[in-house]
């Protein structure tokens, strides 16, 4: 690890300010993948301002029914939150289906937001990596890609976004709330996380020095019909090798919205908007689940280790919105 | 006493908790690491980033420059070894690479920061050469070693297989492969090496503390009596400890290099995917052949798997098919590829926990082609000696393994046909597989015996305990060879100044040590009576077993597992796994038990998880951290019922018993594989089993 120096900001201004003064240096709150990475040599920053204090703690919620997430709320305490828990199920289940109980103690949900990509070759630092050196190749589309994406991906990097956080904030249309350099701004969670394109470096549109501050949920009374469902390899302490985040709005059988994202599948959390469209004013049935899954999924791309994805997110899909409908 | 004696003491058959578990509960159990000194410096290496080529040039300015730096050692400074003939071991003497990974460097600094800092400063240039490190089975290079590990022979044939294949009723010929796994003891490979006036001491973490003094001290052309290797406590092994690897020779050569400070070097996580062992992939054809009764009447396993090019290693994975089953014919053989990459070794039943896979799904698979359930397929092949040795067996309980287990399973009026059983979206199924594990004795271990002032007596042997529960097994069988309560023993194992003791490896142990230190106790009543003075002392060397000529030794098992398939996504969760074995008289049902579960839970993770994913564009493992490498979590163990029928067999030893330390891997594999099967009608015939194998 490269020696760095650490500070600690008084205030999100001065963690900002201190940022912008040092293009070198990292924000650090629950350190749980940025520190990781550090050891790997994948991140190399000469500076770490803590910001983990600095951010609110608190769940609360707002006169127009928001719910402002604190960025500095514990993965732990958020899935535990009576409000999420009643109100978002999917975001409580999502967050409990992520990492292990030591790790969710420290984990931030700002920086669960955050968290970079599991690819193994971007975080070995002897290999060739896109997203680590741009221009330098990636290795991961002719070689080990069981994990990677089969949705949105470019011929720079077929990355995944490793969040399950992440997935169910999609689907809840989550606006982020952040403070840079020029002032603070709203950002829609759909808006935060980019594809790779030309420049797979770039996990977001965050600018050097922009600080998550916190997290709103707009209201959304049917989200209480949700669930998260994560497929993966064992049954605890895995990354998703498909995830579904989704909400269901019925009334006499047909369906009035949906809200559906999924993990897993692309460089970001993966907004089912076609399948969305797709469901609304449909009869509840297997067929016409089925058949929304295939429509969200006729642009996947997938390659030779990863082709499996395709069919498991369309049973997945099919099955969490066959269970949303009989449980209601 | 002779060695056919049964032991009649009381110690042996309590279930005795550790006696070293308050040590290791409190955190007094010092393992190599916690060996603390002053002065100790710390050790990182610099692996090449190629996996074949010449080291061109090595700039170690910016790493040398850097506070705290003590030295940085490459193949121009370091000390020249004494013996380069094993190339494993060779470490830092030449500018060849051969493996990708492999120490081309090595910093030593203050502490464990700034040498991991400095590690990564050292630039390393190399003429690369295009590099082969890809197991194929159509290669063209693959050749057929002397004889596979340790001493077995290469291929086998009895009768006309070919002929009787040909003409059997019914046939099966399958290829079964396994991945490339690695051990990944929990306490990772870990050395303190102290070079002082001539003598290296070794805090090592190792299965075998006189045989890494042995190999040490030849490969440094020191006085066995030079080096002393102490190890008290380990943190598993798994075969990968069993020999040393480059690391322990670098720790010393470093130690070497700053005589007087002691060097402290444990490999990261993802330093334990390289040049500390692993289990060769393994590509297996398998062919049966049966009559309409259900008697196998030609059998066939040829294995193509891979070792090193700077050294050999051959797994002898088809060895367990020669005893297995009675057969009219059988034909079994190994070929090696030699390729650009680490060194492969032992892992937990190397040899039989990868041909065990492929025979026992293949037996399943031939007993449905013969309408016939799968323990009533095995019981009609059940043989009457042994095939390679043609001896009787010593004692061979494998029917009633299968018997009892099949009761405690509920095993009876099962449905065999495949995918007809369903609980909500699960697919459910149930499977059998047989184990089994030869009875090894390692040669060359002593046991000393002194009867001390306290009353208690004194019993040294360099013997092992790599948390198999040795400290308490070999005092429970020392208090019934003197025939004095447990209280009055003061074992000592894991060091050198102790007499020499073979490698913890083969499930050998118990059988090993324990026969030794009976020997040495028949020598001490011998010669100082039961009532023996303080300072009495006597000397047993481990005894020859002639049974061992007259009687084929063997242990063996039978596992049951049910698993559930999610028809939708593929993934797999096996909630009850039985297993039932026959392992002669157990010392210890306590830690017994540990030993059984241990390997059912390898054997689980083996079946659904373990896989180490070669990237043969660059030689390396790529998914080297437990991120990605993944192993059973407390929620994919279900429920383990673990027990073991009453097996008296007074030739292996005067304990009557068998080792333990692998039989639960063995074949455990192939029980999920065949309970997937008849859960989904989808046969996996290469491990690991995952979601994307399942899914239509």
């Amino acid at each position: 690890m490269r020696p760095y120096s650490y500070s600690r900001a008084r205030d999100a201004s001065g963690a900002v300010a201190a940022l912008a003064e040092a293009p070198n240096a990292r924000f650090l709150a629950g350190g749980t993948n940025l520190v990781d990475l550090m050891k790997l040599g994948v991140e190399t920053p000469d500076m770490l301002v803590d910001v983990r204090r600095l951010s609110s703690d608190q769940i609360e919620e707002l006169p127009d029914g928001t719910v402002r997430i604190g960025a500095a709320v514990p993965n732990s305490d958020l899935a535990a939150d009576r409000t999420i828990r009643s109100r978002y199920p999917m975001l409580a289940e999502a967050l409990l289906a992520g990492a292990s109980g030591q790790l969710r103690n420290l984990a931030t949900t700002g920086g669960n937001l955050l968290q970079r990509t599991r690819c193994v070759y971007f975080q070995d630092v002897t290999t060739p990596c896109n997203k680590r050196e741009p221009g330098s190749g990636c290795l991961a589309i002719e070689g080990h890609h069981k994990n990677h994406a089969i949705l949105g991906a470019s011929e720079n990097c077929i990355a995944t976004h490793p969040s399950d956080m992440a997935v169910a904030m999609a689907a809840l249309d989550a606006i982020v709330q952040v403070q840079g350099p020029n002032g603070e701004r709203e950002i829609p969670i759909e808006e935060l996380h980019r594809l790779p394109g030309d420049n797979p470096d770039r996990d977001t549109i965050l600018e050097h020095g922009d600080l998550i501050t916190a997290i709103d949920l707009p209201p959304l009374g049917f989200a209480a019909n949700s669930k998260y469902r994560k497929v993966r390899e064992r049954a605890s302490y895995a990354f998703a090798l498909v995830s579904v985040a989704a909400a269901l709005d019925v009334e006499d059988g047909v369906v009035r919205d949906a809200r559906i994202a999924l993990g897993g599948v692309a460089h970001k959390p993966w907004r089912a908007t076609k399948a969305e469209e797709a469901l609304r004013g449909e009869p509840v049935n297997e067929a016409n689940f089925r058949a929304a899954a295939e429509i969200e999924l006729a642009d996947a791309q997938p390659l030779a280790g990863n082709a499996f994805k395709v069919p498991l997110a369309r049973n997945v899909i099919t099955r969490t919105l066959l269970e949303l409908s009989e449980e209601r | 006493m002779s060695i056919t004696t049964k032991a009649t003491g009381k110690a042996i058959g309590a279930s005795l908790d550790r006696l070293d578990g308050p040590e290791k509960v409190s955190g007094t159990a010092r393992y190599a690491y916690e060996h603390h000194f002053e002065n100790a410096a710390y050790l990182s290496p610099v692996g090449a980033t190629v996996a074949k080529g010449r080291v061109t040039q090595i700039d170690v300015s910016e790493a040398e420059a850097l506070p705290g730096v003590i030295a940085v050692i490459t193949n121009e400074t370091a000390p020249k070894l004494a013996d380069t003939s094993d190339r494993e071991l060779a470490v830092l003497q030449s500018d060849e690479v051969a493996y990708r990974g492999q120490y081309v460097a090595a910093v030593v600094a203050e502490t464990f920061e700034v040498a991991r800092h400095a590690a990564s400063l050292v630039r390393v240039s190399y003429d690369e050469e295009p590099q082969d490190a890809e197991l194929r089975w159509d290669r063209d290079d693959l050749y057929a070693p002397e004889v596979v590990n340790p001493a077995f022979p290469t291929d086998t044939e009895e009768g006309d297989f070919d002929g009787a294949f040909a003409s059997s009723a019914i046939t099966l010929d399958e290829t079964y492969t396994t991945p490339t796994e690695h051990n990944n003891p929990m306490e990772p490979h870990t050395t303190v090496a102290i070079w002082e006036g001539g003598d290296l001491t070794l805090y090592d973490s190792t299965q075998g503390v006189h045989a890494v003094r042995k190999t040490v001290a030849g490969v440094f052309g020191l006085d066995r009596e030079r080096v002393r290797v102490v190890a008290p406590f380990v943190g598993g092994g798994f075969g990968s400890k069993g020999l040393p690897h480059a690391n322990t020779i670098l720790a010393a050569l470093a130690a070497q290099m700053v005589e007087g400070i002691p060097i402290k070097f444990a490999l990261t996580r993802q330093q334990m995917f390289t040049g500390v062992g692993y289990r060769t992939p393994t590509i297996q054809r398998v062919r049966l052949g049966a009559d309409e009764d259900g008697h196998l009447t030609a059998t066939a396993h040829d294995v193509v798997e891979q070792t090193a090019r700077i050294k050999e290693f051959a797994e002898q994975t088809a060895v367990a098919t020669r005893t297995m089953y009675a057969t009219q014919t059988r034909r079994t053989t190994h070929r090696l590829a030699a390729l650009d990459v680490p060194v492969p070794s032992w892992m937990r039943a190397p040899g039989e926990a990868p041909g065990m896979f492929a025979l026992e799904s293949a037996m399943d698979e031939l007993a449905a082609k013969c309408g016939l359930d799968p323990i009533e397929f095995r019981i009609r092949n059940e043989p009457e000696l042994d095939a390679e040795t043609g001896l009787p067996y010593s004692s061979r309980n494998l029917v009633a393994c299968l018997r009892e287990g099949a009761r405690r399973f509920g095993w009876e009026g099962r449905d065999p046909s495949p995918r007809t059983r369903q609980e909500g979206r699960w697919l459910v199924g149930t499977g059998v597989a047989a184990s089994t594990y030869p009875v090894f004795r390692m040669p060359g271990s002593r046991a000393r015996i002194r009867y001390e002032e306290d009353g208690r007596y004194a019993v040294e042997i360099g013997a092992m305990d790599i948390g198999t529960g040795t400290w308490t097994a070999l005092a429970q069988i020392s208090a019934d060879a003197l025939g004095v309560p447990i209280e009055a023993i003061n074992l000592r194992i894991g060091d050198t100044n102790l007499p020499s003791a073979s490698v913890q490896g083969g499930s050998s142990g118990i059988n090993t040590w324990g026969s030794t230190i009976f020997e040495a106790a028949r020598v001490f009543r011998e010669r100082h009576g039961q009532n023996p003075s303080a300072g009495d002392e006597a000397e047993g060397k481990l005894p020859d077993n002639p049974e061992m000529e007259n009687y084929a030794m063997h242990a063996f098992g039978a596992h049951f597992v049910e698993a559930r398939v999610d028809e939708d996504t593929g993934e797999v969760r096996v909630p009850r796994m039985t297993s039932v074995f026959a392992a002669g008289n157990i010392i210890n049902p306590k830690t017994a038990r540990s030993q059984f579960l241990g390997g059912m839970t390898m054997g689980l993770s083996m079946a659904l998880h373990e896989e180490s994913m070669m990237d043969p564009r660059f030689g390396h493992i790529v998914n080297h951290d437990f991120a990605e490498y993944h192993i059973p979590t407390a929620a994919d163990v279900g429920e383990m019922d673990i027990s073991w029928i009453e097996e008296d067999d007074p030739l292996v030893n005067p304990m009557g018993a068998k080792g333990i330390g692998e039989i639960g891997i063995v074949g455990s594999a192939a029980a999920v594989a065949n309970a997937v099967h008849h859960a989904t009608g989808i046969r996996v015939r290469e491990l690991p089993i995952t979601p994307d194998k399942l899914l239509g």
